[in-house]
């Protein structure tokens, strides 16, 4: 079975990239965060700081695993597993590389409701820790995330049908080809303004990441969902929160970022696999660059931004793009 | 071969599944279990070739009103039952779903062992993908999309209003 063997190198070999992925990314944010206040970040393992995700690791792996007496256990070892894996399912259909040997499934023609549909069973995993942690504040935490994610599940949503008609396909393969054409001006993100905003803005609030933390803000909440977690099961959810900020850049690139596109493609595919890795770092680091910057907003402030603000204009956005793509204006539609 | 066994498989799954959501005396563990079952549903429409019944399936009822379910009962923290225990004037219940439960197996019992099998279609393969989705639902079956949308909207009238403030 060649097909099954296919998938499962590239399957390993994404699986690899990704958690490599994520170890340097939490050393990226530390030391990018480091120099945003003006600090050095951490530079004593190995050269430059570059072992410290192994220190980390190992720490955690010889942590005492606490399980609270009266929490629910099967969920409580299930919720660290719902978080990780649809971060990581994401991948299936998103394309890195031109040609198919960058590619695992991304010409499936349901691709962008994949995305979707995998994007808002992630929320389980949150819930239940909150709920089978046994304890006021992870209760409160996650409850939180239930209802943050539930109301910007749908500016999400709409903000990626704002792109699936621009394409004409939900295949994600397709969405990167209708933004090849012409020059850099092609990418969805000149040509959908809107839907590009909404969805930087919905996925930030779906990762819980700040300004939109609240879901484990400190200061209130200890730790909010994970506060009952440690040793490796809380090393899972930090995964689960890092893979994901992965999954929603390559997202974003693919939608709104020309995905793999770039000069000399053509000649040499491989480059491809470059110019995607570069947008990616690009939105990464922008991400954390908005967590140095912005104070976390109120919960109050975040629901009125979700339900007044950004799914009223997503839907607004939706409908003036098919009324310009009905229309036949040059730019839309394809 | 490989999708009959499949096919048993999930089977298998969804009716255990669907005990655990009867049977569970946590609601929270039902809901989890409603989950999964709506998760076998998808993976069985995979099976059929609707890859976009299948992610709408996830998406629309995993990922949405199972979410709120969950949420509903965490706040409320209505999750344990109490034991057992049927509430003033309902002991006729009991019987009488034992009846009826009796009534559709052996219905469905006829249907598949005694009834002759020549008498079922054979399934004719369509074209499922959201394109066909779409143009049968905004065309042949515009006026019930229409009906169930004007639905969908007064429900949501009537909830926003009964929770307004006076």
């Amino acid at each position: 079975m060649p097909v099954l063997l296919e998938a499962t190198l590239k399957s390993a070999v994404l699986l690899f990239v990704l958690l490599t992925g994520f170890a340097y990314l939490t050393v990226l944010e530390r030391k990018f965060i480091a120099r945003l206040q003006a600090r050095i970040g951490p530079n004593r393992a190995g050269p430059f700081g570059l072992l410290q995700p192994v220190a980390d690791g190992l720490k955690l792996i010889f942590k005492e695993s606490v399980t609270p007496a009266q929490a629910d256990k099967p969920l409580y070892f299930l919720a660290p597993v719902l978080v990780v894996v649809p971060a990581l399912i994401l991948f299936a259909v998103i394309p890195v590389g031109k040609g198919p040997t960058f590619q695992l499934a991304s010409d499936i023609n349901v691709g962008a409701l994949y995305v979707v549909g995998v994007m808002g069973v992630a929320v389980y995993g949150i819930t239940l820790a909150g709920w089978a942690s046994n304890n006021k504040y992870a209760a409160l935490g996650g409850l939180r995330a239930s209802a943050q994610v539930i109301s910007y599940e749908l500016g999400l949503g709409l903000s990626i049908v704002a792109v699936v008609l621009m394409a004409s396909s939900a295949s994600l393969a397709d969405i990167v080809e209708a933004q090849m054409p012409g020059n850099i001006l092609g990418w969805f993100i000149f040509r959908q303004p809107v839907a590009a905003a909404i969805f930087a803005v919905t996925a930030m609030a779906e990762l819980a990441r700040a300004p939109f933390d609240l879901v484990e803000a400190e200061q209130e909440l200890t730790a909010g969902f994970m506060t009952e977690y440690s040793g490796m099961k809380f090393a899972l959810f930090f995964m689960g929160e890092y893979v994901k900020m992965i999954a929603v850049s390559a997202l974003f690139t693919t939608f709104f970022l020309g995905g793999w596109s770039g000069p000399f493609v053509n000649e040499f595919p491989a480059l491809s696999v470059v110019y995607f890795a570069v947008k990616v770092l690009a939105c990464l680091l922008l991400m954390i660059w908005t967590r140095a910057t912005l104070p976390r907003i109120r919960y109050d402030r975040l629901m009125a931004l979700g339900w007044k603000v950004l799914t009223p204009v997503a839907i607004a956005n939706v409908i003036v793009t098919a009324l310009l793509i009905v229309l036949g204006v040059p730019g839309f539609g394809s | 071969m490989a999708d009959l066994i499949v096919l048993v498989l999930l089977g298998a799954v969804s009716v255990a599944s669907a005990l655990g959501l009867l049977l569970s005396r946590n609601a929270i563990y039902a809901a989890l279990f409603l989950v999964l079952n709506f998760g076998v549903g998808a993976v069985i429409y995979l099976l059929l070739n609707a890859p976009f019944l299948a992610v709408v399936q996830v998406s629309v009822y995993a990922g949405a009103i199972m979410v709120l379910f969950l949420f509903v009962i965490m706040l409320l923290g209505a999750e344990r039952l109490s034991p057992a225990e049927d509430p003033p004037g309902a002991s006729f219940q009991r019987p009488l779903a034992i009846g009826l439960g009796a009534a559709l197996l052996g219905l469905a019992a006829y249907v598949l062992f005694i009834r002759q099998p020549a008498a079922i279609a054979p399934a004719t393969p369509i074209d499922s993908s959201p394109t066909a989705v779409g143009l049968a639902l905004f065309g042949d079956y515009l006026f019930p999309f229409e009906v169930i949308s004007v639905l969908l909207l007064v429900a949501m009238i009537g909830a926003v209003i009964l929770t307004r403030d006076r």
